[in-house]
């Protein structure tokens, strides 16, 4: 596979496609008519997917970052079109592309109006989302940063449900403030490191290797990036806007924003506030204000969840509890906690993405989100409904499924080092229960009381390929979850050795080496 | 599946041949999921294939694990054989395979399972034969098997929590099978939370093992405990044991966490039977028996394993002692022999807890079929007389015996069994436990009112199994006139496994006889090289089983006392007769109080549940997120800007995109500019 991949040249070009090919889709959906529109975006992000998948062989996962590449943007100001790609990047890009054509064969039925432009910003949407994930500019991320915003914006100001206008607007302003002041620390950050230099540049190798230019103004610039993306993963409590954007969204919206956006806060700290700025985000303050708010994150998520009526939102408020977990695993410093961090990250962006579209599903049925508006449907839609379930045991962490696989190295890479913290966090696994077979019970079983939800038609043929890829994921991550692992592996060691130096290999909390 | 079987430290290699093959007893039952669940989604008519798949797949998986148990049998391991499948997490230097491992201990368990397992599977195949779901529910009970399977193999403590989990999801899908009444979802949704508080203290446990021992496979666990017996009573030690133990406590149905598995009898009553009685409840024994070091190692720990187990078992039995739900009577009787079962592994008496699993086993698995056949005759006998009395309600039963003349005998069995008259298989088991904890109680004086709760215990075990036995087979019928004519036993596929059970039950003592008696104590010596490790110990050292004429006492205490308690049940159910659930009179004194189930379930639900809710929706959701985090802050700052901002501020309210897209790049161009210089 791999020799095939070189002899095309796939290394070379791989990512500059990634990021160019959807855009290449937009002018094609806008001058073709509107009932193509959906079966040309299809081909689109099909295509993209494909290609995309040669990366999980071609990707060295001994090497650190690889496919670097460097285009001169505008040279005399420092900012060039830099991109690469380590472990970190490849999973979620792969998350996204895996997530393009999966959310417009959603969409098939979901979006009846306006579909050219739906389709056209979902595509916009993919591009800045992969440009995310794997720019090596400052300068450039912000752009990519930003480019996502305004496409999800008008995703859940036009396609949205009835609070459509004031979700939209609470999620553009919060995210936009904290990307605001983001956009303020880069360019401070690289006016300081110029100084010392003496050359302007937006490079993240250049900045990161200056870092000490930086100097007092560390903990304000830390603060901003923190900010910027404590907004969008979100932490609490900065997370009302996610509720909000989550129930209003369109299904393919709310997969998006859920799987793949909250992920783009976390990656954040990742790639860059935690390596810029390690001194400061690991003082024993912002460690300890980092891992209380985490931790409160992931209770306070399972258990606001646990009360909501609107099935939507619950799914939006366990989002916040298990992005805790991204966070917590991030700061627990150990190679479990942080591996288990970035498969929380995928396993979280399948599980939720399959929540949302079975939603999605239900909601063209039925018209309602509220859980009370079902009861019994296994007798209706068997087949809709042990998905349902599966997805949600998935979610609860059940070992041998892929929620668990995360959770676990999470709780247990960070023991170590936050024992108490760690294990309250660990009660959510009674909540999470909790709140989850509630929800199932009250939606699944129980009577089916209501004549409205006897004659539902179950899942059709093209719901059932939505949702199987996600399936397969779901079941395969959580019995074989060591090819992900082995992919991540070197990027979660990089980004420990970034932030603790001289601390590199697995911290092992009584320093023994168990087996080479 | 690649079966590399590269062997570790402190591990065997796998010699092939049926032990080679034990992956099988796995991939079995995954198969007669797979057939089943899909007959279940797409031919649910095709009743057929069922029966035969659903059944087939547990004897095939039993003939393996026979055939796998006689050839350990001639290799004298003393590691276990471990055999890795793949690697599940190889995280830095936290690996953990997916492996099985096969000893002694995993041999005993594994033939439980199947064999137990297959009887009452060929059992359902005429109880659940006319149910809608037939098919979904084989596949549900043969997934049960697989996770169970996982269990009892896996060879380290996170691939135990796959199957221990993964035997928690079976059992809520099946305790929920009838699901379109609420109150059976709601057994099955309680049955899972409460077992996630388990879960939870297993959890810590294995975080703490893995801090403390850098692994978490069995071999590398006990290698570390023995490597490091200064450990032995400290602080560690013992929080690991607890907080293991505290997931004990959910699986295994102990106090303060027993009160799912009465409600767990909502589902199909075979379910029960190998589930909630002969099975799954039992992991938390097994799971003390499999860390025997860790917990020989804390005595403290093991103290509060006793008292906990001594405690349940008294006080399940007394609520026993005043239900007439059939199933309720043998729910609180499994909840108080697996207090049993935990008196014995918190004395250190390791061997006597799994034989009387073992034996808990073929008598229990045998009341509650036996208590299905009845009910399988009583729904029969209403259906037909379009009745809507309650066919659990051993009110509505008596006089069974002559109808149900099968059912009768096997369940007589098991009733002689379960109340330790000698030589059926209880006898033995319980008398070892009791013995032992006597003898603990030289050296740890608790011990003595442990074995005095025991002692007391099996008298109401006695007392509530004579009274099951009378109100339901003896006396004067009171089904009704006409429904006495459509009572009858049941066929060959149900009465056969009665059958088997009903000689397990007498001749189950076997596999541990003691001295006493002439026996060889084979369990005692089959089970050594698992068991070494504790036995190692200050606390394994000292435990001697009582010898001479005390030896003789305590024998002949226990046997009277389940002779008393016999003929008192007796004597008390039959004394007068039994009033209809319609004509009773209202309990009053502390037979309420027993009949209420001293209000446990709705202490929980003031204290706990409802309270969580209340927080959570009220100061939570309402108060914190609507009100001050949205209300005041979010919305507060937006009107602010907006009469402070004026006109601006409108912009921003209406939501001109282009505006903030203008704003934003006139904004970073102009900082750009000044940064440019």
């Amino acid at each position: 596979m791999t020799a095939f991949l070189d002899s095309i040249g796939y290394g070379d070009w791989i990512l500059h496609v990634l990021v160019l090919l959807p855009l290449v889709g937009l002018p094609l959906i806008l001058l073709a008519p509107e009932r193509l529109a959906k079966h040309l975006a299809m081909a689109v992000a099909t295509v993209e997917f494909v290609l995309s998948l040669g990366l999980w062989w071609h990707f060295d996962p001994a090497a650190g970052m690889q496919y670097r590449s460097t285009l001169a943007w505008m040279p005399q100001w420092g900012i060039n079109y830099s991109v690469g790609m380590d472990g970190t990047s490849l999973v979620m890009v792969l998350l996204t592309t895996l997530l393009g054509p999966i959310t417009v064969l959603g969409s098939y039925r979901y979006i009846t109006q306006r579909e050219r432009a739906f389709y056209c910003l979902l595509l916009a949407m993919i591009t800045a989302m992969i440009g995310c994930f794997i720019a090596l500019d400052l300068f450039v991320f912000y752009i990519f940063f930003e480019l996502m915003l305004i496409p999800m914006y008008f995703l859940i100001g036009i396609w949205g449900g009835a609070r459509r206008l004031y979700a939209a607007i609470k999620f553009f302003v919060y995210t936009f403030l904290g990307s605001l002041l983001m956009l303020v620390a880069i360019v401070v950050l690289v006016w300081k490191v110029a100084a010392v230099t003496g050359k302007l540049s937006f490079a993240y190798g250049d900045v990161l290797s200056h870092i000490s230019a930086a100097g007092d103004a560390a903990p304000w610039l830390f603060g901003a990036f923190a900010l910027a993306f404590a907004i969008k993963v979100p932490i609490f409590p900065l997370h009302t806007w996610l509720p909000d954007a989550h129930t209003e969204a369109p299904t393919a919206g709310s997969v998006m924003l859920a799987s793949v956006m909250l992920k783009i806060g976390t990656y954040g700290f990742i790639r860059f506030a935690v390596p810029f700025f390690p001194s400061v985000a690991l003082s024993p303050s912002v460690s300890a204000l980092i891992v209380v708010l985490a931790v409160i994150g992931i209770i306070y998520g399972a258990l606001v969840a646990m009360v909501q009526p609107d099935f939507k939102r619950l799914v939006a408020y366990s989002s916040v509890s298990h992005l805790g977990f991204v966070m917590l695993g991030i700061w627990g410093l150990t190679l479990q906690s942080v591996q288990g961090a970035l498969m929380v990250m995928i396993a979280h962006g399948l599980s939720t993405g399959a929540l949302f579209l079975l939603i999605g599903m239900m909601y063209e049925r039925r018209h309602s989100r509220e859980i009370a508006a079902f009861g019994g449907i296994a007798r209706s839609v068997p087949i809709l409904s042990l998905l349902l379930t599966l997805v949600a045991f998935s979610s609860i962490g059940l070992p041998g499924l892929n929620g668990f696989i995360g959770e676990f190295l999470v709780l247990l890479g960070s023991f170590g080092r936050y024992p108490w913290a760690t294990g309250i966090a660990a009660t959510v696994v009674i909540f999470a229960a909790a709140y989850l077979l509630w929800a199932i019970q009250r939606i699944v079983f129980n009577k089916l009381d209501k004549p409205e939800n006897e004659g539902l038609k179950d899942l059709s043929v093209r719901e059932l390929v939505v949702l199987a890829p996600l399936i397969i994921g779901i079941i395969w991550m959580g019995l074989y979850p060591a090819p992900l692992l082995r992919r991540t592996e070197s990027s979660a060691r990089q980004f420990i050795e970034y932030a603790q130096p001289g601390r590199s290999s697995a911290i092992n909390p009584v320093g023994v080496e168990v087996q080479p | 599946m690649t079966l590399s079987l590269l062997a570790q430290a402190g591990e065997s290699a796998s010699p092939g041949g049926a032990i080679g093959l034990l992956w099988l007893t796995i991939a079995l039952p995954l198969a007669g999921f797979v057939v089943n669940g899909w007959l279940s989604v797409r031919r649910s008519r095709a009743k057929a294939v069922v029966s035969f798949v659903g059944p087939a797949v547990l004897f095939a998986s039993f003939a393996v694990a026979l055939a796998a148990f006689l050839q350990l049998q001639g290799m004298h391991a003393e590691a276990p054989i471990v055999q890795r499948l793949w690697s599940w997490l190889p995280v830095g230097n936290f690996r953990i395979d997916l492996a099985l491992q096969y000893d002694q201990l995993s041999a005993v368990m594994l033939l439980v399972v199947t064999g137990v397992g297959s009887f009452i599977h060929l059992f359902s195949v005429g109880y659940m034969r006319s149910d809608e779901g037939y098919a979904r529910y084989f596949a549900y009970l043969n997934l049960f098997v697989v996770f169970m399977l996982v269990l009892v193999l896996g060879s380290s403590y996170p691939v135990l929590f796959i199957g221990w989990e993964g035997v928690g999801l079976a059992s809520y899908l099946l305790i929920g099978f009838w699901f379109n009444d609420k109150a059976n979802a709601d057994a099955g949704k309680k049955a899972f939370i409460v077992n996630r508080i388990g879960d939870f203290g297993f959890l810590i446990a294995m975080f703490l093992l893995w801090n403390a021992a850098g692994t978490l496979d069995f071999s590398g666990v006990t290698a570390w405990a023995s490597a490091n017996p200064g450990l032995a009573g400290s602080g560690l030690v013992t929080a690991i044991a607890l907080f293991m133990f505290l997931g004990c406590a959910g699986k295994s149905a102990q106090i303060p966490l027993y009160t799912w598995l009465p409600d767990a009898m909502a589902g199909p009553t075979p379910v029960s039977a190998l589930i909630h009685a002969a099975t799954m409840v039992t992991a938390g024994v097994y799971l003390v028996v499999r860390s025997n070091v860790i917990f020989a190692m804390s005595p403290v720990a093991s103290t509060v394993v006793a008292g906990v187990g001594a405690l349940t078992a008294l006080f399940a039995a007394t609520i026993g002692l005043r239900q007439y739900d059939i199933k309720k009577v043998l729910a609180y009787s499994t909840v108080s022999q697996l207090g049993y079962m935990f008196v014995g592994v918190g004395t250190g008496a390791y061997v006597a807890g799994i034989f009387h699993l073992v034996t808990h086993a073929f008598f229990k698995a045998l009341l509650f079929l036996g208590a299905g056949a009845v009910i399988h005759a009583m729904h029969a006998a209403y259906h037909a007389t379009h009745s809507h009395a309650d066919a659990q309600d051993m009110r509505n039963m008596g006089g069974l015996r002559k109808m149900l003349p099968v059912t009768w005998w096997m369940m007589l069995l098991a009733t002689l069994a379960i109340a330790g008259i000698p030589p059926f298989a209880g006898f033995f088991s319980k008398d070892e436990i009791l013995a032992l904890a006597f003898a603990r109680g030289a050296e740890q004086p608790v011990f003595y009112v442990f074995y005095g709760f025991g002692l007391l215990a099996a008298l109401l075990t006695a007392i509530y199994m004579a009274r099951l036995m009378a109100m339901t087979f003896l006396g004067t019928n009171r089904t009704g006139a006409e429904e006495q004519k459509h009572l009858h036993d049941s066929p060959p596929s149900m009465t056969i496994p009665l059958i088997v059970l009903g000689v397990l039950s007498v001749i189950g003592g076997a596999v541990n006889l003691p001295h006493l008696v002439g026996g060889h104590q084979w369990l005692d010596r089959w089970l050594e090289p698992v068991l070494k490790p504790a036995a190692e110990t200050a606390f394994g050292r000292s435990l001697h089983g009582p010898e001479g004429s005390t030896e003789y006492l305590l024998v002949a205490i226990a046997v009277l006392v389940g002779i008393i308690g016999l003929v008192i049940g007796f004597r008390a159910t039959l004394a007068r007769p039994v009033p209809t659930p319609e004509a009773a009179p209202a309990e009053r004194g502390f037979a309420r109080v027993l009949l209420n189930k001293y209000w446990v379930d709705e202490l929980y639900d003031r204290v706990v549940v409802r309270p969580f809710v209340w927080v959570s929706r009220a100061l939570l959701w309402k108060a914190t997120d609507k009100g001050l985090i949205d209300g005041a802050l979010v919305n507060g700052s937006a009107w602010l800007s907006r009469s402070v901002l004026g006109k601006a501020g409108s912009l921003l309210q209406n939501g001109q995109i282009g505006f903030y897209v203008i704003v934003f790049l006139v904004g970073a161009l102009w900082i750009l500019r000044v940064m440019a210089g």
